[in-house]
C-alpha cells in the first residue's frame, strides 16, 4: 500500500492525520457549504449583508416552498426527468447492440468502425450545434420539444457507451459463445440469453453515468429547447438567475434541489458509479 | 455458470429449421445490431461534422440563402483580436488543466488509508463532480462576487482590500479557470484512487525492502505504475479544457468585453447573438482541429493496445 498506512506511524501523527481529514473536507467543500446555509437564510439576513455571519432566522421550509411556488422549478424537475431517463434508456439499447457487435464478430470496418464511435465521443459540442440545431428544426420538426433532447443525447452518449460496452464484452470467454452456437443457439439468442444477462454490471454502471451526464447538460439546453414546459433544470435554474436577481436565498435552494438527483444517484450507485468512471485506469 | 447452462438449452429449445436466414445470420447479426447505433450517430454526430465544415466555407446569417466565401470566414478569423484571446485563454485553460491531474493525485494519496469514515470522506470529495457545472458555476460566482462574496469577506478578515476578481479582465478568466478545476481534481482524484487500489503491493513491498522510501518510491515506483490512471486523467482534463462552455457561460458571459471568452462561448456568441453561422462554424472548425490531435493520439494508444 502507497503511502505507508497512517497506522504504522507514530501515534501523534496518526492523531494529526485524522483530525486534518474533516477539516480538509470542509475547506474543500467550503463553496458548497456557503449555498447550503444560503439557502435557508432569510431575506432579511441577504438584505442587511448577513451572508457569512450566524443566521437570525432559519427560513428553510419558507425558502424551499417559496422555489417551487413562485417559479417553474418542479415543472423543471420533471422535464429533466422525462428528457433524461428515456435517454439513458435508448443509449444503454443502442449501445449493447453495438458493442456486442463490435466485441464478438470479425468484419471487414470493425476496428474503423470502433474508431469512430470513440472518436465522435470525443469532438466539441460546437462543431455539431448549427446542424443538430436545424436538423431538430426542419427535418424532425422537434424544436423545443421534449424529443429534440431525448434524440440528441441517445445518439451522442451512444460513442462513449460503445466504447464501454464493447470492451466489456470483448472480455467475455469467445468459447462461452461459440458452445453456444455449437449447441444451434441463434445468435439473437446468444445476444438476449447469454451475453445480457452477463453484462448487467456494465448497464448499472452506464446507468448511473449517463443519468448524471444527460441531466446535468446545459448547452443543449440552451440549443435545442426554449419553453419553460420542456426547459430542464439546468437551463432552468440559469434562467430563474436573471428572474430572482439578488434573492441569493431561492437560487441557492434551487442549486440545491437542481443537485439532489444526480448526488442521490452517486450514493445509491457508487460502486457502478466509479466502476464506470474509472474504466481502464487500470490496466495498460 | 448454470444460469448460462440453463439459457443455452433454452435457445437450444428454439432451434428453428435450416432457412436463409439461418444460412446467413452470422454475417447479417452484427450488420442489424449496428444499424441503430449507427443511424443515430450517423445522423446527430457524423453528418453535422461535415455539415459545420461545410458551412464554415459561406456567409450566412440563418435565415437567407447562404453565400459561398471560400476561405473569406478563416481569413476573417486571422484578423479578429477576440479570436486570438479565445485562443489564449483555450491554452490557459488547457495549461492549468494540467493541474488537475497533479492535485488529484495528491488528494488520492492524502486519503488512500484505511481509517474510520474514509469511505465517506472520499465519496464527499467526489462531490464536485457529481453537481452540474451550472451549479458549480453559480456557486464560484458567487463566492467571488466583489460584492458580497466569501473571498472578499476573507480578505476584510486579514486587513485586506476587497478585490472584483471576476469583473476585471486580466483575472476574470483564471477564476473561471479555478472553479473548473475544482470538479476536475475530483475527477482525477478517483481516478487515481481507483489506480493505487489496483496496485499491485508485492511489487511496493519489493521496493521498500530494496530501500525506496517516500517521494523516491513515489516517483521511480508508484507514478510508473499509474500510467493508465494517468492518461485517462490527461485525456479527460483535455477534452473537459477545450469544452470549457457552461462554466463561462454562467460565471462571465464571456466578458467583461470577451476577456474571459474562449472559442466554444465565442462560437456560440456569434452564431446566436451576432447571427453569423458561417463565422461561428468556421471557429468550430478551428476547436474541432485543435481536439483532433488528442482524439488521434487516444485513438493511436487504444488501437496499439488492442493490436499489442
Amino acid at each position: 500500500m502507497f503511502p505507508q498506512p497512517i497506522q504504522k506511524s507514530s501515534p501523534a501523527a496518526q492523531a494529526l492525520y485524522r483530525t486534518s481529514l474533516p477539516f480538509a473536507l470542509i475547506l474543500w467543500l467550503l463553496p458548497l457549504f456557503a449555498v447550503a446555509i444560503t439557502s435557508l437564510r432569510s431575506i432579511n439576513d441577504l438584505n442587511a449583508g448577513n451572508f457569512w455571519g450566524w443566521p437570525t432566522s432559519i427560513d428553510l421550509v419558507k425558502n424551499y416552498t417559496e422555489v417551487f411556488t413562485r417559479s417553474p422549478m418542479g415543472r423543471y424537475i420533471i422535464n429533466s426527468l422525462v428528457i433524461t431517463l428515456p435517454a439513458v434508456a435508448g443509449t444503454l439499447v443502442l449501445s449493447s447492440m453495438a458493442g456486442f457487435a463490435l466485441a464478438k464478430y470479425r468484419f471487414r470496418g470493425n476496428l474503423l468502425l470502433f474508431s469512430i464511435f470513440i472518436a465522435g465521443n470525443f469532438v466539441p459540442f460546437q462543431i455539431l450545434m448549427i446542424p443538430v440545431r436545424s436538423l431538430m428544426v426542419n427535418v424532425f420538426q422537434v424544436y423545443d420539444t421534449y424529443w429534440a433532447l431525448i434524440l440528441f443525447h441517445m445518439a451522442f452518449q451512444t460513442g462513449f457507451c460503445t466504447l464501454f460496452m464493447r470492451n466489456f464484452m470483448k472480455q467475455l470467454p469467445d468459447a462461452l459463445i461459440e458452445s453456444a452456437r455449437l449447441e444451434g443457439v441463434t445468435e439473437i439468442g446468444i445476444f438476449w440469453h447469454i451475453v445480457l444477462p452477463l453484462i448487467r454490471p456494465a448497464i448499472a454502471a452506464l446507468a448511473v453515468l449517463e443519468f448524471t451526464f444527460i441531466w446535468n447538460d446545459y448547452f443543449w439546453a440552451l440549443i435545442l429547447v426554449q419553453s419553460d414546459s420542456v426547459r430542464p433544470v439546468t437551463a432552468g435554474l440559469e434562467a430563474l438567475k436573471g428572474m430572482w436577481l439578488a434573492s441569493w436565498q431561492l437560487i441557492s435552494a434551487g442549486s440545491i434541489i437542481a443537485a439532489v438527483p444526480p448526488v442521490l444517484m452517486f450514493f445509491l450507485m457508487q460502486r457502478h458509479f466509479i466502476a464506470g468512471l474509472t474504466l481502464g485506469a487500470t490496466k495498460e | 455458470m448454470s444460469v448460462v447452462a440453463e439459457n443455452m438449452a433454452f435457445g437450444a429449445a428454439q432451434r428453428v429449421p435450416d432457412t436463409w436466414w439461418r444460412r446467413h445470420q452470422m454475417a447479417l447479426t452484427p450488420v442489424l445490431l449496428l444499424l441503430p447505433a449507427l443511424a443515430f450517430f450517423g445522423t446527430f454526430v457524423i453528418w453535422p461534422i461535415i455539415s459545420s465544415v461545410d458551412l464554415s466555407f459561406y456567409d450566412w446569417d440563418g435565415i437567407k440563402t447562404p453565400e459561398f466565401i471560400g476561405f473569406g470566414n478563416y481569413i476573417e478569423l486571422l484578423h479578429d483580436p477576440v479570436f486570438y484571446t479565445s485562443l489564449a485563454n483555450n491554452f490557459w485553460w488547457l495549461v492549468l488543466y494540467m493541474l488537475a491531474p497533479v492535485f488529484g493525485l495528491a488528494v488520492a494519496l492524502y486519503l488512500n488509508q484505511s481509517v474510520f469514515g474514509i469511505r465517506l470522506i472520499k465519496s464527499l470529495f467526489f462531490f464536485p463532480f457529481v453537481i452540474s457545472q451550472v451549479v458549480v458555476g453559480l456557486v464560484f460566482g458567487w463566492f467571488f462576487n466583489a460584492n458580497f462574496g466569501l473571498f472578499n469577506r476573507l480578505l476584510h478578515a486579514f486587513g485586506l482590500h476587497g478585490l472584483a476578481l471576476l469583473e476585471h479582465e486580466r483575472t476574470a478568466t483564471f477564476v473561471v479557470i479555478l472553479a473548473g478545476l475544482w470538479p476536475q481534481i475530483a475527477y482525477c482524484m478517483i481516478l487515481y484512487l481507483t489506480g493505487l487500489t489496483a496496485m499491485n503491493p508485492e511489487v511496493i513491498e519489493a521496493a521498500r525492502m530494496d530501500g525506496a522510501r517516500g517521494m523516491k518510491l513515489l516517483w521511480n515506483i508508484i507514478i510508473p505504475q499509474l500510467r493508465p490512471a494517468t492518461f485517462i486523467a490527461v485525456v479527460v482534463s483535455v477534452v473537459g479544457a477545450l469544452r470549457s462552455f457552461d462554466l463561462v457561460a454562467i460565471m462571465t458571459v464571456g466578458g467583461p468585453v470577451n476577456a474571459s471568452t474562449v472559442l466554444a462561448y465565442y462560437m456560440y456568441q456569434q452564431t446566436f447573438t451576432a447571427f453569423r453561422y458561417g463565422y461561428g462554424a468556421a471557429i468550430a472548425v478551428v476547436l474541432f482541429l485543435i481536439m483532433d490531435v488528442y482524439i488521434a493520439l487516444f485513438l493511436w494508444r487504444m488501437l496499439a493496445r488492442e493490436r499489442g
